[in-house]
């Protein structure tokens, strides 16, 4: 595999480059006029084209890229239908239905934060200081999928070890962050947004170019469906351009149930309830400047998300056409006609004198899918003689079996090296517009929501110092996590309990609170209860993979990884399927026999409909 | 068709397109008939949001 060993001046005039533009904008825009508040204040419209490209830059980070392109790549082009979650619900349902409500209840009750608004809306110092912990408690998780994903791919990119990358990009983000990224100046989103979009149109091109065309490209991907490995098919995976197999019962539907409530249902739902996106729609001027950013939104989110989800699959037929030659000893033909099979993969030890390559996970021979293209004959490490079988494989093997690395793989060994430094500012661009928004919501969670609402203090000094310290604290908690957690396709499975959790809690009483009168303030507080305490509980103990990392159910089971461990595929459900519904069930049932809301209030909260 | 066997894939990669497509006619469409007005409680709600900022 090609690798860039080193960080090239080159390399470092363009990023010191990229970052003064993104300060001198950001020093531009404190001139004049920078956020949206700042174009409210003076009645004027920010463009159509920049509320869209900023809510989109916060919206999509280098999780959505490494780490669900990663997934992708390992699943396939099944992951399309969180793109299309995303268009759909994330914009098209979120501005048009969503977006006005949110931005009318806001300004009528005088919110500026996503718990403000519910606390304001139900009259409750419960549910705001409720969703302000949650949300300064396990905000952090995301920001660490975000940093991962920008230190993954910086690693592989300028050959420095994970630890160091992740420590400059944390030093970066702080930079960033800390002196005034928080304020969100339009102009720099904007400006980050661009970036993007070049280099995933140039991404998106190279793949299909390189592959002979779009059709020829799926068509050549569909023809490797014998090349997913072994324990993929075990659990259901049919080929890269397949839906894994369907259905209850047997472990060879678990991958079904992985891709679908895991990572399509938990992400492509949990945009609506994301509290830093929410707050966007109170900062625009009107319904109109919303209808207006459907367009550019819907646009730049699929090339965002649909570009890393088609390439992600693509780079397996990338790799096994163009990739590099690895060499090793034939285990099992599993197409002859194709030249498909298993090999023991091998390294060379010395000249001419061949090794297996043993997995660290196993201690075992690493085991590979190949298409053979040519065998020779070698020496083992004893000199006795073998036959050393060459080929190419599937991305995931280039990647060493970490999900995370198959886009920096695909990027650094396929792309020219000059892309890579393009795309390693898009993904500093993704990581920065959503970072800074997420830091902001620590903040504003920590000071706002907690403290002024605990002590009772508005606008003092001690809370925007309560500010500064959550942030700073925020940013500890996501490179500890960062650099303590590396596991299986941690990004997106750090953002999909993120994203599932602000589901199963905030949706039903923030789609309840904007939509019903009837909805009370005990309901409300109910079902986010509910919400959290369903979903923490899957996490703890149902889910197999968050609960054996967590540790807790071994001790409860005596070792297993799920209380539902002889059940199959329900340790593969994800919280949401189970938590959402329970919890809009609660918000029903408990508003139901509970008293309702004051009609003083609602009058306030709805004055357009009031009286009718 | 484009390569793909499976209707259900077929459905996400077309469905992604349409969906674009749709976000874009309906802003078009609908470009400019929502109210656009700014209202004394907007504005208050602006000036407030700027003093949050700032202090951050």
């Amino acid at each position: 595999m090609t690798t860039n060993p080193s960080v090239g001046w080159v390399d470092i005039v363009v990023i010191v480059g990229y970052l003064l533009t993104t300060g001198y904008l950001g020093w531009l825009g404190y001139r004049g006029t920078r956020t949206a508040a700042d174009f409210l204040v003076g009645g004027r419209s920010a463009h159509p084209v920049i509320m869209a490209i900023s809510y989109g830059a916060t919206f999509i980070s280098t999780a959505a890229i490494v780490g669900f392109g990663g997934v992708a790549g390992l699943f396939g082009m099944s992951l399309l239908w969180l793109t299309f979650l995303n268009i759909g619900v994330g914009i098209l349902l979120a501005f048009t239905v969503l977006g006005e409500p949110t931005r009318r209840l806001g300004h009528h009750l005088g919110a500026h934060t996503f718990p403000e608004l519910l606390g304001a809306r139900y009259q409750s110092k419960g549910i705001q200081v409720f969703a302000g912990l949650l949300i300064f408690i396990f905000m952090p998780l995301y920001a660490a999928a975000v940093m991962t994903g920008g230190a993954v791919f910086a690693a592989s990119e300028f050959g420095v070890d994970f630890e160091m990358a992740l420590l400059v990009f944390a030093l970066l983000t702080a930079a960033y962050v800390i002196p005034g990224g928080l304020k969100a100046v339009m102009y720099t989103d904007t400006f980050q947004g661009i970036v993007m979009i070049v280099a995933m149109i140039f991404l998106l091109w190279f793949t299909y170019d390189s592959l002979g065309g779009v059709s020829e490209a799926h068509q050549y991907l569909t023809g490797m469906a014998d090349l997913v490995p072994a324990p993929l098919q075990a659990m259901g995976h049919q080929g890269w351009t397949v839906m894994p197999t369907f259905g209850w019962g047997a472990p060879t539907y678990d991958l079904w149930w992985t891709v679908i409530t895991a990572i399509i249902l938990g992400v492509g739902i949990g945009v609506l309830a994301q509290p830093q996106l929410v707050v966007r729609f109170m900062t625009v001027r009107s319904r109109r400047e919303l209808d207006r950013a459907v367009p550019i939104g819907a646009l730049f989110i699929m090339l965002m998300t649909g570009t890393p989800f088609v390439v992600g699959s693509l780079s397996n037929a990338w790799f096994a056409q163009h990739g590099p030659l690895l060499k090793g000893q034939l285990v099992k033909e599993i197409d002859a006609a194709k030249g498909y099979a298993l090999v023991g993969l091998m390294k060379e030890v010395r000249p001419g004198h061949w090794a297996p390559v043993i997995n660290a996970k196993t201690n075992q021979p690493t085991l590979a899918p190949m298409v053979l293209s040519g065998h020779e004959t070698a020496l083992d490490s004893t000199d006795k003689p073998l036959n050393l079988v060459s080929g190419r494989a599937p991305s995931v093997v280039y990647a060493k079996g970490d999900v995370d690395q198959i886009i920096p793989a695909f990027i650094t060994t396929a792309l020219p090296r000059w892309f890579g430094l393009v795309f390693f500012l898009c993904l500093l661009a993704a990581a920065m517009s959503t970072l800074s928004s997420q830091f902001h919501t620590i903040g504003t969670a920590a000071g706002r929501d907690l403290y002024e609402r605990i002590t009772g203090r508005h606008g003092t000094e001690p809370s925007v110092l309560v500010m500064r310290i959550a942030i700073m604290l925020g940013l500890l908690m996501s490179v500890t996590i960062s650099y303590n957690v590396r596991e299986e396709y941690v990004i997106a499975r750090f953002t999909a309990i993120f994203f599932g959790l602000c589901a199963a809690t905030f949706l039903p009483a923030f789609v309840g609170g904007l939509y019903s009168r009837r909805v009370t303030r005990v309901g409300a507080l109910a079902s986010m209860f509910v919400g959290l305490g369903v979903s923490l509980f899957w996490l703890l103990l149902v889910k197999s993979k968050e609960a054996a990392a967590i540790g807790l159910v071994q001790q409860v089971t005596g070792g297993k990884t799920s209380i539902l461990a002889g059940f199959p595929n329900w340790p593969m459900v994800d919280p949401v399927v189970v938590a959402l519904p329970l919890a809009f069930l609660t918000l029903i049932l408990v508003s139901a026999v509970t008293k309702a809301v004051d009609a003083r209030h609602l009058e306030l909260c709805f004055p357009e409909t009031s009286g009718r | 068709m484009l390569g793909i066997p499976d209707p259900m894939v077929l459905a996400a990669f077309l469905g992604c397109i349409a969906v674009t497509a749709i976000s874009v006619i309906y802003g078009v469409v609908r470009r400019n008939a929502a109210v656009d007005e700014v209202t004394r409680e907007d504005r208050a709600w602006a000036i407030e949001e700027k003093k949050v900022e700032d202090e951050l």
